[in-house]
């Protein structure tokens, strides 16, 4: 069971192969085997996952099940989930219960999914590798010395050990693609504002994107269908209707128009990564697609930009946590400004602090406009560059991330941890989807290729991935690790 | 742009964040180095570029000035360090 798609477990559960709750009960062992190692969950809640298996399998009997009845998944530890802890990957939360769901969370119980819990990350989703965990970095199932990638590391690395079928995460700057490549399965982050973020902790606002990670494209249409839509209670939700993406699966490539920027294929790019990226191309050439050069000319301006808007949104956003209404609290101070000072001190980690001081410092008087307001300027011509590119072509191809999963450890310097995200941070700052699908290995660690759309294009990204996996086979590949039973 | 440990500090405070003196000396390299990255913005031509705050140019959306939420202060207050009689506590403010 543990091999399946979403839309294989779909089809059994209806075929009464076996029930909702055989089903959690065989993933729940396996998480007990195998994630100790892993550490790709932060809780794991039973409990609660065999009551809505147990549910589902009533809905069910009823003649009452839809499309993702009693089909298990889990949560980045990012969304807010009743009366369940919500830590971040922080110390300032692992106290913090929250008392109500995230839009996607009300969404994914009302179509009968059943949650196994909540996986790991980098703290308040700040981290390209998953090791700036209150709880520990995350392993990399097809190597157990490499990261999983990150923040959403832990959603990653628990879909491709075969721990859950599908999870959902949320992408920044990279967040769901870079580890999807990482790992080897296939992760979306929809356009900005498809998904509402209501309940979804606040790194940057103006990027942040919840998204579907699983073993296929069909998986994730699935899931995007179920968790897109209009919220009022997120302002920059958007009120556009939400199709069957997976019943849009199907249309032919022939004629589909592929541009490969050629800044994502220059230095610093593995050959080994490019050479499985242009076999990848090589593949939709011939399902009919054409293939052209384009240029996105203000992309070495992406990781300049970014790292001025989020850190800048991001101390805007966590100044919340001020140790008195939830969240970590010093003891014995000594009076308000001491609360504030050491409670925000214990409770945050590195990689967050020095996000939340760059940020206090390019807003702060002086040097707001030298930083803030020019990097948003920057961000203007980014997205105007992919507008362009898209007066050209219909979707533009190029790797997921430079190298392979690196090592656990090998990148202690926050600079060179940032240049990790070259290829996936401008699809944030422009607000445009993007979706990473497996397309090789090297040395053993898989390659993960990026398909990027014009704004709200996700049913043609989604059917463009899944052509891609009806004639390829990386997709189905599975790490050793996790490959016995329970 | 290259800062010394009073920026640090400077924005320590500013952002409410403890920091000990070797912390502050920590950070000034690694601020340094961020900032240094980020000032290659100032290489590009921006004249006459508005900047984007939304990537699909939305505006605030309006809505009725009407009460939608409901009174659930019991359970907020859960979550926090200290209450009584539903309100937060915090070291005395005024003497």
């Amino acid at each position: 069971m543990h091999d399946m798609t979403l839309t294989e477990l779909a089809r059994a559960l209806e075929a009464g192969e076996f029930t909702s709750r055989q089903l959690t009960e065989s993933l729940l062992a396996r998480i007990e085997r195998f994630d100790g190692e892993l550490n790709s969950f932060i809780s794991v809640t039973a409990e609660q996952a065999l009551a809505a298996a147990d549910a589902a399998d009533a809905a069910r009997a009823r003649g009452e099940a839809g499309p993702l009845t009693g089909l298990p998944l889990a949560l980045k530890d990012i969304f807010c989930t009743q009366d369940v802890k919500t830590s971040c990957g922080s110390k300032m939360l692992d106290n913090f219960i929250a008392p109500y769901d995230a839009h996607v969370v009300e969404k994914l119980k009302h179509a009968g999914t059943v949650s196994l819990g909540k996986t790991n990350m980098d703290e308040f989703a700040m981290g390209s590798s998953n090791e700036n965990s209150h709880y520990g970095p995350v392993k990399n199932p097809w190597d157990l010395t490499a990261v999983p990638g990150g923040s959403s590391g832990g959603s990653a690395a628990a879909v491709a050990a075969g721990l859950v079928p599908a999870a959902l995460g949320t992408d920044t700057g990279g967040s769901i693609r870079q580890p999807a490549a990482f790992c080897g399965i296939t992760g979306l982050k929809p356009t900005y504002g498809r998904v509402s973020r209501y309940g979804m902790v606040a790194y940057a606002s103006s990027l942040d994107q919840a998204g579907p990670m699983a073993r296929t494209a069909e998986d994730c249409a699935l899931l995007l269908s179920a968790i897109a839509g209009h919220d009022l209670r997120d302002s920059t939700s958007v009120a556009r209707g939400v199709p069957d993406y997976r019943a849009e699966l199907g249309a032919s490539l022939s004629g589909l128009r592929i541009g490969l920027p050629k800044e994502y294929f220059g230095d610093g790019l593995d050959p080994e990564v490019e050479t499985a990226i242009r076999e990848a191309v090589k593949v939709y050439e011939s399902l009919g697609a054409t293939v052209q050069e384009v240029s996105l000319p203000h992309t070495h301006h992406a990781i300049p930009a970014y790292y001025v808007i989020a850190p800048a949104e991001a101390s805007s956003n966590l100044s919340r946590y001020d140790g008195v209404r939830f969240g970590h609290r010093c003891n014995a101070p000594a009076d308000l400004e001491d609360l504030y000072k050491r409670s925000r001190a214990e409770g945050f980690g590195d990689e967050v602090k020095r996000r939340i001081l760059i940020g206090t410092h390019t807003l702060s008087e002086g040097f707001f406009d030298a930083y803030y307001k020019k990097a948003q300027q920057v961000r203007r011509l980014i997205r105007q560059d992919f507008m362009d590119a898209f007066e050209e072509v219909d979707v533009l191809m190029g790797p997921s991330t430079p190298t392979p999963a690196f090592d656990l450890g090998a990148n202690k310097d926050p600079v060179s941890m940032y240049l990790q995200d070259i290829y996936t941070i401008a699809i944030n700052l422009a607000g445009i989807p993007g979706i990473s699908v497996p397309a090789g290995t090297v040395n053993g660690r898989p390659v993960g290729l990026q398909i990027l759309g014009p704004h709200f294009a996700e049913t043609q990204l989604l059917n463009v991935a899944h052509q891609f996996q009806q004639v390829t086979d990386w997709h189905q590949q599975r790490p050793a690790f996790g490959k016995e039973n329970a | 742009m290259a800062l010394e440990p009073k920026d640090v500090r400077r924005a320590a405070h500013l952002a409410r964040l403890g920091l000990d003196e070797t912390d502050a000396d920590r950070y000034v390299d690694d601020l340094t180095r961020i900032l240094e990255m980020a000032d290659h913005l100032q290489t590009v031509n921006t004249d006459g570029v508005a900047p984007l705050a939304h990537p699909l140019d939305a505006t605030q959306r309006l809505r009725a000035d009407e009460v939608t939420e409901t009174d659930q202060r019991e359970r907020f207050q859960r979550n926090a360090p200290a209450v009584e009689n539903g309100l937060y506590l915090v070291p005395r403010v005024v003497e």
